[in-house]
């Protein structure tokens, strides 16, 4: 994969270390950041630094990380919590994985300085029970940690504590919101609540809680030893640093990717992806998973940062990017979130529950053909409302994928009511099998094995297929030796 | 909800026994359902109940915790339990079409166990492995790059 654009912060370690050994995070100067922040800075300096560094929360919502941890500090309680949000939810992406198994102890670094930052003794790592060898690194560095005197008490010799436990998901998408995460490490159902009060004031056993993703956690050890002006000068105005993506779908280079924000998209796809698979046209990219949007060719030349993006009618989310080319019918992609949504709404609020399963309803009735010019009125109505009145962030965006391709792909929808096609022949109500008469040569063998007998022709004459009866199961596409038929 | 079964005295010590590791702390009902899980395969009512009376919560709160995470499950999956990967990575590489032919071949739905007890279907939201995609799991193996036409060949490998 191509490297020149490519700059690793948050992946400085990945497949350069071994993580298992903590002898090699150390001698490629982990735990200095540590030392720096408990024997040089003090918390008022680090929090200062992480605030000048302009690094904004890389789960998905870009929210200033100094700023967070400001607003920890200043709440004052017997006890404090550092969470890790390791809960990757958006079905595409594997960067934070990624992180956990290539350089645990990253992680781990950064939750104890954020933990001596705000005041906090106990960390917790949400991770999914779906990660087992993420799960398993974790533990070993801790416990190396732990031997090190690097977790425990009395860290560097000073009067500050600090140790981390792990807590695990079992399948809730919904619980990378975090309201919902902390109820779910509480050993309860992972329902969001309402914010205010946030974590911040009130989180874990009701008590400060400072939450924040695994890439924002792996950025700040280089950030604490080289600085907030050296982090400053990469990236964006307004989005400093790198953003690691998880490249997939259509694309020759599949993997993960590091970036300075303000890289376009068609850098990222074209010289570090290589390009769509098999020589064919690219289409959409999308980007934030369920709660973002499919963005088209004329964003190719858009910077990637948080506010391009949401301007674009997408999002940053975790990082997730999968490509689509030609073959992919944007109706059907749509189709594709609305189902995710609709599994994984919690059910708590009516809009959410209600209005995704009705927004589903109706694209599927278009992807069958069925569908009407009303009904593009009411998707996008209806999107709207429940971007407007969802309880919680899953809710509040997962229109997005609907809105967006309405704006970028109308033509695909109209095409789906108006003349019952799909171009991308995905939607098998919509798929015609045809014969060709010029290179039919009345074989027969279509008509012998039609299940429904839909075809008719004498022998050696030019056969058709009767669409009013045909159930489109390809049986004779698959028979005919002569590429007569064709899918249209 | 589940089918009845008698959980044998060995196995109720040993579900209790997992209870007291986590100090019967009703806050670690996730953790407990885990290990409960990998013991039993499954979260048949019986096993709930134990451990609503062991970390002294509701019957109805531990089922609501179960019934609410997807990767709890009440119903005992098969011997080798198949997993199709539907995550949007795979999705758009097609493995819509993969889960289709293993419902053909084994005749059973989403969710489902065949006659034999020897595989069931169920589906996943990403493994983190998309650059694979599609990818199926069997147990814990992995297959990537998973064709439609690729199905037999995965499920012959268990028949023998
Ligand atoms: C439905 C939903 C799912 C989310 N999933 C994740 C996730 O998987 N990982 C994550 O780090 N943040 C996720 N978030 C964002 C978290 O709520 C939270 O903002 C984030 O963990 C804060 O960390 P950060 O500031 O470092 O990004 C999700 C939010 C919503 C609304
Ligand atoms: S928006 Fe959806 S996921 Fe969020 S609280 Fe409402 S029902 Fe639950
Ligand atoms: S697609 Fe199937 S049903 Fe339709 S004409 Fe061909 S064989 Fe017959």
């Amino acid at each position: 994969m191509a490297t020149h654009k490519q700059l690793r912060i948050a992946l400085r370690n990945c497949g350069v270390i071994d993580p298992e050994k903590i002898t090699d995070y150390i001698e490629r100067d982990g735990y200095s950041a540590l030392a720096k922040v408990i024997n040089e800075l003090g918390t008022v300096r680090t929090i200062d630094l992480m605030k000048k560094s302009g690094l904004r929360g890389r789960g998905g919502g870009g929210f200033p990380t100094g700023l967070k941890w400001e607003i920890a500090s200043k709440n004052y309680a017997d006890q404090k919590y550092v969470v890790c949000n390791a809960d990757e939810g958006d079905p595409g992406a594997f960067m934070d994985r990624s992180v956990l198994e290539g350089d645990p102890h990253s992680v781990i670094e950064a939750m104890a300085i954020c933990g001596f930052s705000i005041g906090a003794t106990k960390g917790l790592v949400y991770i999914r029970a779906e990660y087992p060898l993420a799960i398993e690194r974790l533990k070993i560095a801790i416990n190396q940690a732990r031997e090190y005197g690097l977790l425990g008490k009395n860290i560097f010799g000073s009067d500050f504590d600090f140790d981390i436990e792990l807590r695990y998901g079992a399948g809730a998408f919904v619980c990378g919101e975090e309201t919902a995460l902390i109820h779910s490490m509480e050993g309860k159902r992972g329902e969001p609540t309402v914010k205010p009060p946030f974590p911040a004031e009130s989180g874990y056993l009701e008590k400060p809680t400072n939450v924040n993703n695994v890439e924002t956690f792996a950025n700040i050890p280089p950030i604490i030893l080289k600085g907030a002006e050296w982090f400053a000068s990469i990236g964006s105005e307004k989005s400093k640093g790198t953003k690691v993506f998880a490249l997939a779908g259509k694309i020759n280079n599949v993997g993960l990717i590091e970036v300075p924000m303000g890289t376009t998209l068609r850098e990222v796809i074209y010289d570090i992806g290589g390009g769509i698979k098999d020589g064919k046209e690219f289409k959409a990219v999308q980007t934030g998973g369920p709660s973002g949007g499919c963005l088209t060719k004329k964003h190719l030349d858009t910077a990637i940062d948080y506010d391009n993006l949401i301007a674009a009618g997408s999002m940053m989310g975790s990082g997730g990017m999968v490509v689509m080319d030609e073959d992919d019918c944007m109706v059907s992609i749509a189709k594709f979130y609305l189902e995710f949504t609709v599994e994984e709404s919690c059910g708590k609020c009516t809009p959410c529950r209600i209005g995704n399963k009705r927004l589903f309803e109706i694209l599927e009735k278009i992807t069958e053909g069925k569908g009407t010019m009303e009904d593009l009125d009411k998707l996008r109505n209806l999107s709207n409302t429940i971007k407007d009145t969802a309880l919680c962030g899953l809710g509040q965006t997962s229109p997005n994928p609907v809105l967006s391709t309405m704006d970028n792909f109308m033509d695909e929808y109209l095409e789906h009511i108006n003349e019952k096609r799909c171009r991308a022949s995905q939607c098998k109500a919509l798929t015609r099998y045809i014969i060709d008469a010029e290179q039919c040569t009345g074989c027969t063998i279509c008509a012998r094995n039609c299940p429904v007998n839909a075809i008719k022709g004498e022998r050696k004459q030019p056969h058709t297929i009767n669409q009013d009866i045909c159930i489109k199961c390809g049986v004779c596409y698959e028979k005919c030796k002569f590429n007569a038929i064709s899918v249209k | 909800m589940a089918a009845k079964i008698k959980i044998p005295e060995r196995k109720l010590q040993e579900l209790k026994d997992i209870c007291k590791s986590f100090n019967n702390e009703k806050g670690e009902l996730i953790n407990v359902l885990h290990k409960a899980q990998s013991s039993f395969g499954y979260l048949p009512a019986e096993v709930q109940e134990v451990i609503a009376q062991e970390l002294n919560v509701s019957v109805a709160h531990v089922f609501g915790v179960v019934s609410f995470y997807t990767f709890f499950t009440m119903k005992p999956k098969g011997e080798f339990p198949i997993s199709v990967c539907l995550g949007t990575a795979c999705y758009v590489r097609g493995a819509e079409k993969v889960l289709e032919e293993f419902k053909k071949h084994l005749k059973i739905q989403v969710g489902e166990t065949t006659a034999d007890g020897k595989f069931s279907i169920s589906c996943l939201r990403c493994v983190g492995a998309c650059g694979l995609a599609p990818v199926v799991m069997v147990g814990d193996k992995v297959y990537g790059r998973v064709a439609p036409e690729g199905v037999k060949d995965i499920l012959a490998e268990y028949n023998g």
